[in-house]
């Protein structure tokens, strides 16, 4: 185990960022965290590598030096070329000149950004910029390395050399633990955290909480209306949740098509099921 | 088709030098949504440009709502950026009131069912909203004047799958209601919801349909190793480039036989699976037209 949260909660004045939260980062693993805007992934990745500290609940990390860090938006600089960012990453973690250009040329051929080496971090697209930003935070070998949103409105084919960077780095040991919105990536990850209003919703292997979808899913092609409040759409289809812990309310389950859920159903029915029990968590207005 | 809301036959567009838009087809017609995908640069933009008739075609021509694109025909349309256009200083009531004025619509009877549907909220700054409800307030805003085709950019992100999913209820309902729609987007979960995808490279179509007809039979390779960091190696070794997904390598452009090859005495177990719309997207724009 490289990094760990413990029942972690994190107050900003009134606002409780993060709730209870436990997260655990092993080496060579990727850890997804997912959630809407708001949902608390950043204060979490926050935590994890000690840029804020926890009200309650105690934290597990390497060394600061042992840390590679992506804040949201790309850690690069404007008016550097992509070769100075580098050089200057590999001054502030005492890399030597040799054992950062060998280490440098590698990660810059396998993103494509070995053509734009001269090109300044302003000249850079936002695929490019966050590349970049990653090739920084993990120049140095670090032991835990956490991204925020590394991949938020990137094109697929960057996605796809951000996530063979993703893939170098866990290859080589290191914890990767990144936050998205998006569930396919989730799919991908070896242990996945849904957070939503600064409480964790599911977390576990895709597998495992795919298995642990409590209730049936069905879809229809028009909406259920008894269960409105737990129907969502996919496509052309209906899919309705039914948690089956109220008999006399229970659905004939004959009458629908079942589905097998998938990690994106069972994201959607976590939040459905946390709605339900919450009494509904819209969410107030933010501050 | 005459029933197409929009309709760019073989239509081209350059600035100076460069061609954005190279010999489009693209139509939209009433109840379906239409994806468009491309890299970034790939000409999503521009074409969606052309379709609004913002700008006119070097070659080739836009057709809609049956005629020369106009100020009438804008008029008709409901468009949602990414940035949502939404006022962040003034209520959601105030923003829809705002709207109403400029397209001159009177308000629902009964009151507009996004303000309801926010209850206290409603007279919050919509800048101090979460995202999820000031998008849908964004689409509430777009679909008030019920445009007949609506044009949608990364309509849901940054939000959450549940929120999403509310946002997705939204949409169909206009579509069902017989409205067409086209939504730009880089989110391949979103691009499944579509009916009908056009995937765009340098200017050029390079795929279009649904999302089984773009995948095909395709095939990428699965590896199972106990070591799978040494495999990767191996496999970048021999120039396969692969992704980790949970502990396998997915190998989307490679055969069984090759792969074998590549591993050698790396011991892995091989199968295949259908390639993903990512993977297959990826293959499509990385041909001749590189990143």
């Amino acid at each position: 185990m490289i990094a760990a949260l413990e029942q972690v909660t994190v107050r900003f004045g009134a606002l409780v960022a993060l709730d209870g939260v436990s997260l655990r980062a092993e080496a060579g693993t990727v850890t997804c965290v997912v959630g809407g805007d708001g949902a608390g992934k950043s204060t979490l990745l926050r935590v994890l590598c000690g840029a804020v500290g926890p009200d309650e609940g105690a934290v597990q990390r390497p060394d600061r030096g042992a840390i590679g860090f992506l804040s949201s938006g790309s850690g690069v600089y404007s008016d550097l070329s992509v070769e100075e960012n580098l050089a200057f990453s590999a001054a502030v973690y005492g890399l030597s000149p040799a054992e950062t250009r060998r280490r440098a040329a590698r990660l810059l051929e396998m993103t494509g950004l070995d053509a734009a080496a001269h090109r300044l971090g302003s000249e850079l697209s936002g695929g490019m910029r966050q590349k970049l930003g990653v090739v920084r935070a993990m120049l140095h070998g670090p032991r835990l390395l956490v991204l925020d949103e590394p991949t938020a409105g990137v094109d697929p084919v960057s996605r796809a050399d951000l996530w063979r960077l993703i893939a170098e780095a866990a290859a080589a040991g290191t914890a990767v633990v990144l936050s998205t919105t998006y569930v396919d990536e989730a799919e991908r990850a070896s242990a996945v955290l849904l957070l939503e209003g600064g409480r964790a919703l599911v977390s576990g292997t895709p597998e495992g909480i795919v298995a642990a979808v409590p209730g049936t899913v069905t879809s229809s092609d028009a909406r259920v209306a008894e269960d409105e409040t737990r129907s969502w759409r996919r496509g052309h289809a209906w899919l309705t949740w039914h948690p089956g812990e109220v008999p006399d309310g229970a659905p004939d389950l004959a009458a629908y098509d079942l589905v097998a859920p998938d990690l994106a159903i069972a994201v959607v029915v976590a939040s459905l099921r946390d709605e339900l029990v919450a009494g509904g968590s819209g969410g107030g207005p933010q501050r | 088709m005459s029933s197409d809301l929009v309709r760019a036959s073989a239509v081209t567009y350059r600035f100076g030098a460069l061609t954005a838009v190279d010999d489009v087809d693209v139509a939209i017609g009433p109840g379906e949504v239409v994806g468009l995908l491309g890299a970034n640069g790939a000409g999503k933009t521009t074409l969606v440009r052309l379709l609004l008739g913002l700008l006119a075609p070097t070659a080739g021509s836009v057709v809609l709502f049956g005629e020369a694109p106009s100020k009438q025909g804008q008029r008709r349309i409901g468009y949602v950026p990414q940035s949502l256009g939404l006022y962040d200083d003034l209520t959601p009531a105030e923003n829809l009131a705002f709207i109403r004025a400029v397209f001159g619509t009177a308000p629902p009877l009964g009151g507009a069912p996004a303000l309801r549907s926010l209850g206290e909220l409603a007279e919050v700054p919509v800048g101090r909203l979460p995202l999820g409800l000031q998008r849908r307030l964004g689409f509430a805003a777009a679909l008030e004047h019920r445009p007949e085709l609506l044009l949608l950019d990364e309509p849901t992100s940054g939000v959450s799958p549940l929120a999403s999913a509310r946002l997705w209820e939204m949409i169909r309902s206009a579509t069902e209601d017989g409205a067409g729609a086209l939504v730009t987007t880089h989110d391949m979960e979103e691009a499944e919801q579509c009916d009908r995808l056009v995937v765009m490279a340098s200017g050029r179509t390079v795929a279009s349909g649904s999302v089984r007809d773009i995948i095909g039979e395709r095939r990428a390779v699965v590896v199972t190793a106990p070591d799978w960091a040494r495999a990767r190696d191996a496999l970048e070794a021999a120039g396969l480039s692969s992704s980790l997904v949970g502990r396998e390598l997915r190998v989307p452009a490679a055969t069984v036989e090759a792969v074998r090859h590549a591993l050698a005495e790396v011991p892995a177990r091989l199968s295949e699976a259908p390639v993903t719309l990512e993977e297959r997207f990826v293959e499509l724009v990385s041909g001749p037209a590189g990143r």
